[in-house]
């Protein structure tokens, strides 16, 4: 068998059956030429580094699908807990001190708006209400604050400047004032979007009324400072994107529930209602013409 | 258990404890070291894990140091890095599910942490595998070591707290003082940390 030889000198291999005297490629003696020892595979070589790429990965990936799946459960828990503990928040307790899962079951009760009727949820606890609300699932909580008052608590999703927003809004018992909120976000940037998240920023919102003189949702985020009417809150500094987020998170969630929270419809005549009781006038109309058709 | 303990690798774990720290010398790992030590937990839990990690990369890449073809040695580094985060993150999800929150994008960060590529090609890949061990378990704790310092000034002054718990008494908020609100922010931590580096160098300097 030919033995693989590398010359010092000129750096060249070459094969050889013994140890030649002198170096074929550029003369040099044999004091320059050694044996190059194989060391059983060549890890240089094409199919050795595609094998080897292959069989990694594929270790690796059945070693991420058993740890993923070993591990579902508990975490899919702890994310229910959290989401439980976020609904907690909205209601004044303070999610990082109490037993989350025996207040949350004592006090809290999640139902689903049937025909404008709340109808008490049996399924599995959602931890996700984006995908819910967009399909008319609207659920609603019930439960008490922590200073005792009845409350409904309403989920919120939105988008903010990087990623998604979603949050917890308690309305009292006569549905027109918030007592309480809770925000979070996926991913807005540290110290300024994400100090939504923070209780200064959720505190502002309780005890402002939810709905206008018009029926609409009029509970608003502005420019940080700017907030003067009762139904704005002040903004994050340096945030404003993620603050109209809120903003706009806070309203289009609360229209969704206009039905339940006993706000007015949409204007069908975009605001000049011909009818006594403006747009109320225009719902009894066009209810009229159901009826009739 | 003397081979175990031969100076040499007496010196892969303590060197980068101190001579050779890998955030005040050699100024590696920056990026996670502002963005998760305005609390000392979060920072706690963010040492621990790059140690773990750093340590077992560490002996896995010198474990398979002999086999890996060199053209693609820095792939099958990150798969093993990348593997054993997503492990971690997985692990602090199901059992410190708020510290995960906490830490967020960071964990999977660590992927990048650019401690563990330098250790994994300039050690792992030439040392056997117990010597990569304690290298890794060094680095991992140098690295610690800092966010440590800095997790607890940072909490300390911009919270009043420690571990969440005050620490700050009552009468000392009563006579005019205030949490300092800059400490929150992630430009501090560069600050601190170069206040670190400043007393580590002064130190060094003396012992040579």
């Amino acid at each position: 068998m030919a033995k693989k030889f590398i010359c010092e000198q000129c750096g060249q291999t070459f094969e050889a059956a013994s140890m030649p005297d002198k170096c074929p490629i550029c003369g040099a003696d044999s004091s320059k030429i050694k044996e190059v020892k194989s060391k059983g595979i060549n890890t240089n070589s094409n199919v050795y580094t595609i094998c080897y790429a292959a069989v990694m990965v594929i270790i690796v990936a059945f070693l991420l699908a058993f740890v993923a799946s070993a591990l579902k459960e508990t975490q899919d828990a702890n994310v229910a807990n959290d989401t439980k503990g976020q609904i907690l928040s909205a209601l004044g307790y303070d999610k990082a001190t109490v037993d989350v899962g025996a207040i949350y079951a004592e006090k809290v009760k999640d139902n689903v708006l049937e025909n404008g009727e709340l109808t008490p949820y049996e399924g599995k606890f959602n931890t996700s209400y984006g995908a819910l609300i967009k399909n008319g699932e609207l659920h609603v909580f019930t439960g008490t604050t922590a200073e005792g008052e009845q409350a409904y608590v309403i989920p919120v999703v939105g988008r903010g400047l990087w990623g998604g927003l979603w949050g917890y809004i308690a309305v009292n018992e006569s549905k027109d004032k918030v007592l309480g909120t809770y925000f979070y976000h996926e991913s807005e940037t540290a110290g300024l979007g994400a100090r939504i998240s923070e209780k200064w920023f959720q505190d502002q919102f309780i005890g402002k009324p939810i709905f206008g003189e018009d029926g609409k949702v009029a509970l608003t985020v502005v420019k940080a400072g700017a907030a003067q009417q009762e139904n704005e809150v002040d903004g994050v500094t340096g945030a404003t994107l993620t603050s109209n987020g809120v903003a706009a998170m806070v309203k289009d969630g609360l229209t969704a529930y206009t039905d339940f929270l006993g706000g007015a419809v949409a204007c069908p005549n975009e605001g000049k209602c011909p009818h006594e009781g403006g747009c109320q006038g225009c719902k009894e109309e066009s209810e009229q013409t159901d009826v009739e058709q | 258990m003397s081979k175990l303990f031969s100076e040499e690798n007496k010196a892969a774990f303590t060197n980068p404890l101190n001579v050779n720290n890998p955030v005040a010398v050699q100024v590696l790992g920056i990026c996670s070291a502002l963005a998760v030590t305005s609390q000392l937990k979060p920072a706690i839990v963010m040492g621990l894990s790059v140690t773990v990690i750093t340590a077992f990369s560490n002996v896995i890449i010198s474990l398979l140091r002999k086999t890996i073809p060199n053209r693609i040695r820095i792939i099958v580094q990150l798969v093993v890095v990348a593997a054993l985060v997503t492990i971690v993150s997985q692990l602090l999800k199901a059992y410190v599910y708020d510290v995960s929150v906490q830490l967020s994008v960071y964990v999977g960060l660590i992927i990048t942490n650019c401690i563990l590529m330098g250790r994994l090609e300039a050690f792992a890949m030439q040392n056997s595998p117990w010597p990569s061990f304690l290298d890794g378990i060094g680095n991992g704790l140098g690295y610690a070591a800092i966010l440590v310092i800095v997790g607890f000034v940072r909490e300390l002054f911009g919270f009043g707290t420690l571990f969440g718990y005050n620490v700050i008494p009552q009468f000392m908020y009563d006579a005019g003082y205030t949490n300092n609100g800059m400490m929150v922010m992630p430009a501090m931590s560069l600050i601190i940390v170069g206040c670190v580096i400043w007393a580590h160098r002064a130190y060094n300097k003396e012992e040579k």
